[in-house]
């Protein structure tokens, strides 16, 4: 027994912390399982002053690798806690400005897009997301895009796509990030998806 | 006793000059007798010795400067002065003259000189002496007087292209002596004639060919071209050398034709355009000759000739449509026909104005691949336009329907039939929506087959081996499978009938099932007719047979396509009514004598209301009013109640009460949309599986090439697609390169 104790400085260290991750992670706990529930959530958001729809629960579900919308598992919920060292909710509420920096970088932004994507597949074997949400997503991942304003006008008046696909979804990503806000350097003879030719169709119709 | 002395120089020259003066006696013609023998033996032999001699005896050097000198002198005392001041025709027949006499003095000299020839100049390596003669003649004579020369025979040869008789024999032996003197090529003659000749040839024909540009008409001007070209051609045969032919006839070719080609083909009144118009077969034939001479000619040619068969191609089209509309307004109201006059006369019109161009492909245009490609490309222009909602690929089917079905409104003879359909099977290389064509083709030989409609099995199925030929075993194999389902389906009804008599099961009426096999026919809708229980009974017997007879198999039952013999016994006479199932289902109902209304009618008979208004409006609105409507009319109302007529009658004993067939177009734009959904899918995916990584523009330009024989997939419609298979996985993009996609095994 004497045997396993060793290190015990670096450990009890590791254990204090996780201790208060732990603690923290119970005090919005569901009741009904492992979990922070819908419930906890916001009550977690209160706490820490932001708005449930706010950008940054979006950042940091992206940050604790939250599978599923609206819950954080207990795995989830300690082990994001932990990297990023917010052992308590004053050090959580510190660290959100700097993940809104890391998710600049274009990177992370990349897997924080895509996470968002999916994120939003609540039912099992569920593949699209319906334009609505998709909208919302685009607003919360990519404010600042000079795409964006458009794109939403052009999603609500055509009734072509009721839904938006993972395909889709990631090309409009590349679309952000490479096609001019006057759409000049598009061509429409490459693989983008259809959704974008008409988009661009939009575009220049609406000049 | 041989003299054994040698002889000098100066002796020996002094018998040579005797010898060389008799000679230019002779050859300025003045009275002098020819050489003998012996003279000639002596002047030999006289070199000879002079050449033989040791030295310093030996005079081959001296010898060869004084033969060379002889020419020299002479030309100088005798000939220069001759030619001196003289211009024209007497300086060039004076030069003949010269330069024949030179030829006769140098064959002589040399002949005397001979000797040297053998060893002398060999050893020296010298010209020999008939060269060193002409050189002569060329340093002397020719360079003198050779501009002065061809400027005279530049006039000359105009003068001929206006059409004045001139010497030709003098011009041929002129230019001889520029060919002679080039000393084994053609070097002289090029650079001191000949390229003369084409500057002043090119300022002729750049002159009148800016006269005849605007003042002929373009066939003149044609002819004006063909002729200066022959004119040219002969010119060299009498008196040019080969070589310039091809150079010369380029200058015409460029002045005339080149040049002014587009001014000449567009000319208002004559131009192409005009030609075409007026079938002015014999210009354009020209016209082919002359533009095929120059590389890249025949292109605005080409090109006039396509854009006018487009427009009489558009013409027959708007035509076309202007009628369909015209009858449209007319027939409002009336149930659609089918095969109206005008469709049959629009495909005839197409195939008289292809049978019309090709001939003049084939006649003015020599067979030429440009113009076959003109023409096919103005077809295809113009043969995948709408004529009034109906496609090109309808009303030839439509078309081919009119002449294969019994009572079609063409009546031709067998082969006049063979013939037409032939030609329509050839312009189905001008559509594109093949398949299309294929779909409203295979709808109507259902009909055909079905109601007994086809009037000659010969001709269905010479025109499907044409159509198989020309379009592929893909595009025939369900059409075929139709035409043995037939033959199969016999051989299933007497089996039936067998088995009925083994089984000793009877019916109250006779029946007769076609039993069909899915994938060949075209998709019917199965409906759920409530069919009279005598029908039920056959329809359960042969169910029962079947299944008996064949195992794994599934009957759908579909009763619009049946027909029915139906005895009405009539107050006045029985009559015997020929009409579909259905409406013999109908007219069933109203056995009992009852009066129905419509919405009774429709709750019996289980069908829907198109259906059910069709049914109707045939049996009592139409030629034979087997059922009475109240209120009477033309049209049926929702809320008319019928009553069987019982005192329907006709002086015939059998009557044929028609349906009017549904308009299908809907459904087979429909249906063919749907397929070439799937066409493009497995075009994908089988391109994808072969090649594992394309690119997107590659594999688009794949699946167009594959589909190319039936349709022309749209690039949108392709890209949907593609979209299609990522989400169902089939295939991916590349997370390196977004254009390219991954084959997802």
């Amino acid at each position: 027994m004497l045997r396993k104790v060793r290190k015990t400085t670096s450990r009890s260290a590791v254990t204090k912390d996780d201790n208060k991750v732990e603690a923290m992670f119970q005090g919005y706990q569901d009741p009904s399982g492992d979990t922070i529930g819908p419930e906890g959530v916001e009550r977690l958001c209160q706490d820490l002053g932001v708005d449930p729809a706010d950008r940054k629960v979006l950042i940091l579900a992206w940050k604790l690798g939250a599978q599923r919308m609206g819950y954080f598992s207990r795995a989830e919920f300690c082990s994001g806690c932990r990297d990023m060292k917010a052992t308590d909710l004053t050090k959580l509420r510190a660290a959100l400005p700097g993940l809104e920096d890391e998710v600049a970088m274009p990177s992370a932004f990349q897997s924080f897009f895509q996470f968002a994507f999916r994120f939003c597949l609540t039912e099992p074997r569920q593949k699209i997301i319906d334009v609505d949400t998709a909208v919302q997503m685009l607003q919360l991942t990519m404010p600042h895009e000079a795409h964006l304003p458009g794109f939403t006008q052009f999603l609500q008046d055509q009734t072509e796509y009721k839904s938006i696909n993972q395909d889709q979804w990631t090309s409009f990503g590349r679309f952000a990030q490479e096609i001019r806000p006057d759409c000049s350097n598009y061509d429409e003879s490459q693989a983008w998806p259809l959704i974008l030719d008409n988009f661009v169709e939009w575009c220049l119709n609406h000049k | 006793m041989a003299d054994k002395r040698p002889m000098e120089l100066e002796a020996g020259w002094s018998l040579m000059r005797r010898g060389i003066e008799k000679l230019k006696k002779l050859l300025e013609n003045e009275p002098e007798e020819s050489f003998t023998a012996q003279e000639y033996m002596t002047l030999y032999t006289t070199i000879y010795n002079m050449c033989t001699q040791k030295p310093p005896h030996d005079y081959s050097k001296e010898l060869y400067e004084r033969y060379k000198q002889s020419f020299s002198t002479y030309i100088a005392e005798r000939v220069l002065p001759s030619l001196k001041g003289g211009s024209g025709e007497f300086l060039l027949k004076e030069l003949c003259k010269r330069w024949t006499n030179h030829k006769i003095m140098v064959r002589w000299l040399s002949r005397f000189f001979n000797y040297l020839d053998r060893y002398y100049i060999q050893r020296q390596n010298l010209s020999n002496l008939n060269d060193v003669g002409l050189l002569g003649f060329r340093d002397d004579v020719y360079n003198e007087i050779k501009k002065r020369t061809k400027d005279a025979i530049l006039v000359i040869i105009d003068q001929e292209r206006e059409g004045e008789q001139v010497d030709r024999a003098l011009l041929k032996n002129v230019l001889e002596v520029y060919i002679s003197l080039g000393m084994g090529n053609l070097d002289t003659y090029v650079r001191d004639f000949e390229e003369h000749l084409l500057i002043g040839s090119t300022a002729f024909y750049k002159r009148k060919a800016a006269q005849w540009i605007e003042e002929d008409s373009c066939p003149d001007y044609m002819i004006k071209a063909e002729d200066s070209l022959r004119l040219e051609e002969e010119r060299v045969g009498n008196y040019l050398h080969i070589n310039t032919k091809p150079k010369l006839l380029k200058v015409v070719e460029h002045e005339v034709l080149s040049t002014f080609e587009m001014q000449l083909l567009e000319k208002e009144q004559s131009g192409c355009a005009v030609l075409l118009q007026d079938d002015k077969k014999e210009h354009l034939a020209r016209m082919y000759r002359l533009y095929n001479r120059i590389k890249t000619g025949l292109d605005p040619v080409s090109h006039i000739f396509r854009k006018h068969v487009e427009s009489e191609g558009m013409k027959i089209v708007n035509q076309a449509a202007e009628d369909a509309t015209a009858k449209k307004e007319k027939d409002a109201g009336k149930p659609s026909k089918e095969g109206g006059a005008h469709e049959q006369q629009f495909v005839r019109q197409v195939i008289e104005l292809h049978d019309k161009y090709l001939l003049y492909v084939t006649e003015c245009f020599a067979n030429s691949s440009l113009f076959h490609k003109a023409l096919k490309e103005a077809f295809e222009h113009f043969c995948n336009k709408s004529v009034a909602g109906a496609t090109t690929a309808e009303l030839m089917a439509s078309f081919c329907d009119n002449l294969l079905k019994k009572g079609g409104t063409e009546k031709l003879s067998d082969e006049a039939i063979e013939d037409t359909l032939e030609k329509v099977v050839k312009l189905l290389a001008y559509i594109s929506d093949r398949d299309l064509f294929a779909e409203f083709y295979r709808k109507k030989l259902a009909r055909r087959l079905l109601f007994d409609k086809s009037s000659s099995d010969d001709h269905e199925r010479a025109i499907l081996a044409r159509l198989k030929q020309q379009c592929g075993a893909q595009f025939t194999s369900k059409m075929e499978g139709m035409v043995t389902d037939l033959q199969l389906a016999r051989d299933k009804q007497q089996q039936f009938e067998e088995w009925r008599t083994n089984q000793n099961k009877s019916l109250k009426i006779d029946l007769i099932v076609t039993v069909l096999t899915t994938g060949f026919w075209p998709s019917y809708k199965a409906t759920d007719l409530a069919l009279p229980q005598e029908m039920v009974d056959g329809v359960e017997q042969f169910k029962e047979f079947y299944e008996a007879s064949v195992k794994h198999r599934k009957l759908t039952w579909i009763y619009s396509l049946g027909n029915c013999h139906l005895k009405g016994n009539f107050d006045a006479k029985p009559i015997e009514l020929v009409i579909t199932t259905s409406q013999a289902a109908l007219l069933l109902l109203f056995n009992d004598g009852e009066q129905l209304t419509y919405n009774e009618v429709k709750e019996r008979l289980n069908a829907g209301d198109d259906d059910v208004l069709r049914l109707l409006h045939s049996l009592s609105c139409a030629k034979h009013k087997v059922l009475l409507k109240e209120p009477p009319g033309k049209t049926i109302a929702k809320t008319d109640s019928f009553r069987l007529n019982v005192k329907f009658t006709d002086r015939m004993r059998r009557v044929k009460i028609p349906l009017p067939p549904v308009d299908e177009r809907k459904k087979v734009v429909e249906d063919v949309d749907k397929d070439r959904r799937y066409a493009i899918d497995a075009a994908v995916v089988r391109t994808m599986k072969s090649r594992k990584v394309l690119k997107h523009q590659q594999l688009v330009l794949e699946v167009v090439q594959q589909l190319q024989r039936m349709f022309h997939p749209d690039f949108r419609l392709i890209k949907k697609r593609i979209e299609d298979l990522i989400s169902r996985e089939y295939l991916e993009r590349d997370k390196e390169d977004p254009n390219t996609f991954k084959y997802m095994a």
